[in-house]
């Protein structure tokens, strides 16, 4: 629009404000990047050769991400945690979207908006009120069945999952709902008719349409787990996941191993993200 | 029979709804309401809780800080991502556009630990820009970057610039071209036709990303801890410190409240001020 009219010189300061944006974005990554291969053990810069060391070695004084077990068992813990998280999520959000999409009843909209609060409120509030409520729960089955019965809900991995699926299932929930909306639930109708129980047209049909969403839903849910930290701080035990783990290192200080390890996750949170944008885009509301 | 299979199905997905919110989130709200209201030990009724904050200088200050930092931070990302989401939606061709688009999402994806770590990288003594400003001869000694307000700002931005630019491109892409192009016919200029056409039409996504941008700013913890240190005084670390460095979680129910009461007190605020509706702007 702007060609027609001729305006070259807010043009040009367009483009020339363009440019700043990606380097302000894409700056910080590109140097990360560089630095993960930089044979340097100061994480920086002069660039003193090429080396795969922060990725595998295990060398004293030098450690690669593949050859530090603390970080290996962090991301089996982070692992395990987001599949679980995905997997409830994911289930949550189809039994939450049937709900509102598919009937009426009498303080719908209230819960509605009860069911967007774990997105609205901080992270660290959610993660507190959690760690206070199964505490008090805890304590209350020690004294009832004995010291350990309580073990369960104290800060450590099911603690971590019910922290992040408290929040995560808002998201997946939101995202199925989208979906479910624009479903026909006369397709169902046909497939009864034909002779399918309830339950089959519901598995044939419906869920055979929610898919899309539910595989983007189940890849946004994962990323939003393994990369959580403001609930899962107050949530965690002796067994930390990747975040929390990375976050007590660079408290100390930076190593390019943490160079690696950004690349790494660049690359795998690049791929999951545009798969979930790939699978979600129809619905984008 | 069909009816009664169908209020069955509905029971047992509000059961799951219900289970999920009530265990997951208004238990514990509640939990955390109750125990800013008792005394640590004996469990009585006390305001001691909330007076003990109001009553430190020091936490008054924090807060005060924390409020007035986020909407500092706010502002400066709103005037940054506007020209940013124009230029997205008005300016740039496919190819620019794509990238722009690519440019803001990628750093999120990458999680906000990742991305306050590379402006550590960046900024800390030994790191980056202390080694550029070595080697064009600016300075000959290592600077310390880290730990100031204006690297936790950055910091800030950083992390919410996709959360403030998407919001104004909604807003932006329902607006005609022909309107900007008929401002112009009608003898304005650039100025006056960002003032009387595009701003007011871009209002509603402005106000939801800022609103967003607030809280995400009001909550944070990892970028004001990783880029400011021991200088962050932010809100969210002493409810760190009270829950889980002195254990005492009636102050840190308390102090908790407070930071929920306050940011849902201010979006309540803001949309009454401004006379819009949430609901329509999303």
């Amino acid at each position: 629009m702007f060609r027609q009219k001729g305006l070259s010189l807010s043009k040009a300061l367009f483009y020339a404000y363009a440019i700043l944006v990606l380097i302000f974005t894409l700056g910080p990554l590109v140097i990360v990047t560089i630095l993960a291969f930089n044979n340097n053990p100061s994480a920086s810069f002069p660039w003193q050769g090429f080396t795969l060391d922060w990725f595998k070695a295990s060398t004293p004084g030098r450690v690669g991400f593949f050859d530090d077990a603390r970080m290996i068992s962090a991301v089996i813990v982070s692992l395990k945690v987001a599949v679980l998280v995905t997997l409830i999520s994911v289930a949550l959000g189809v039994n939450n979207a049937f709900l509102f999409v598919r009937y009426k009843f009498i303080g719908q909209n209230f819960l509605y908006l009860l069911m967007l609060g774990p997105l609205v409120v901080p992270g660290v509030v959610l993660g507190t009120s959690i760690l206070a409520f199964s505490y008090g729960i805890a304590n209350g089955l020690d004294k009832i069945f004995g010291a350990g019965a309580g073990t369960f809900l104290r800060p450590g991995f099911w603690l971590v999952v019910a922290g992040q699926v408290s929040f995560v299932a808002t998201t997946t929930t939101l995202v199925i709902v989208a979906r479910l909306k624009r479903f026909d639930p006369a397709l169902e109708e046909a497939a009864m008719d034909l002779g399918s129980s309830r339950l089959e047209a519901v598995w044939l049909i419906t869920l055979r349409f929610l898919a899309p969403a539910m595989i983007g839903a189940a890849i946004i849910a994962f990323l939003f787990s393994f990369e959580n930290f403001n609930t899962t701080y107050f949530l965690s035990g002796s067994d930390p996941t990747m975040p929390i783990l990375l976050y007590s290192r660079l408290r100390f200080g930076i190593t390019p191993e943490i160079n690696a390890v950004s690349v790494l996750l660049m690359m795998v949170t690049g791929v999951l993200g545009f798969l979930a944008f790939a699978f979600q885009k129809d619905d984008a509301a | 029979m069909k009816t009664l299979a169908r209020n069955r199905g509905q029971w047992v997905l509000l059961t799951f709804m219900l289970l999920w919110i009530g265990l997951l989130f208004v238990l514990p709200h509640l939990k955390l309401f109750y125990l800013s209201f008792v005394s640590r030990r004996g469990g009585e009724f006390t305001l001691a809780n909330y007076l003990y904050f109001f009553h430190s200088p020091l936490y008054r200050k924090i807060f005060v800080r924390t409020a007035v930092f986020s909407t500092l931070v706010t502002l400066l990302t709103l005037v940054i991502s506007f020209p940013v989401a124009f230029i997205i939606t008005k300016v740039a061709g496919k190819h620019l556009k794509a990238m722009l688009l690519l440019a803001i999402i990628l750093p999120y994806w990458v999680s906000e630990l990742i991305q306050a770590f590379t402006w550590m990288v960046f900024f800390r003594e030994t790191g980056v820009l202390s080694y550029l400003l070595r080697a064009i001869g600016l300075t000959h000694h290592n600077i310390e970057f880290l730990y100031h307000d204006s690297t936790i700002a950055v910091g800030l931005v950083y992390t919410s610039l996709l959360f403030m630019t998407i919001p104004i491109i909604n807003s932006l892409d329902t607006l005609d071209d022909s309107l900007i192009e008929a401002a112009y016919d009608l003898g304005g200029n650039f100025w006056s036709t960002l003032r009387e056409i595009i701003i007011p039409h871009a209002a509603p996504g402005m106000m939801v990303g800022s609103i967003m941008v607030f809280m995400l700013n009001l909550g944070n913890y990892v970028t004001v801890t990783l880029l400011g240190g021991k200088n962050s005084l932010w809100f969210t670390e002493i409810i760190y410190n009270q829950f889980i460095i002195r254990f005492n979680q009636n102050k840190g129910s308390a102090f908790s409240v407070i930071l929920l009461t306050f940011s849902v007190l201010f979006v309540w605020i803001v949309l009454k001020i401004t006379k819009q509706d949430l609901s329509e702007a999303m």
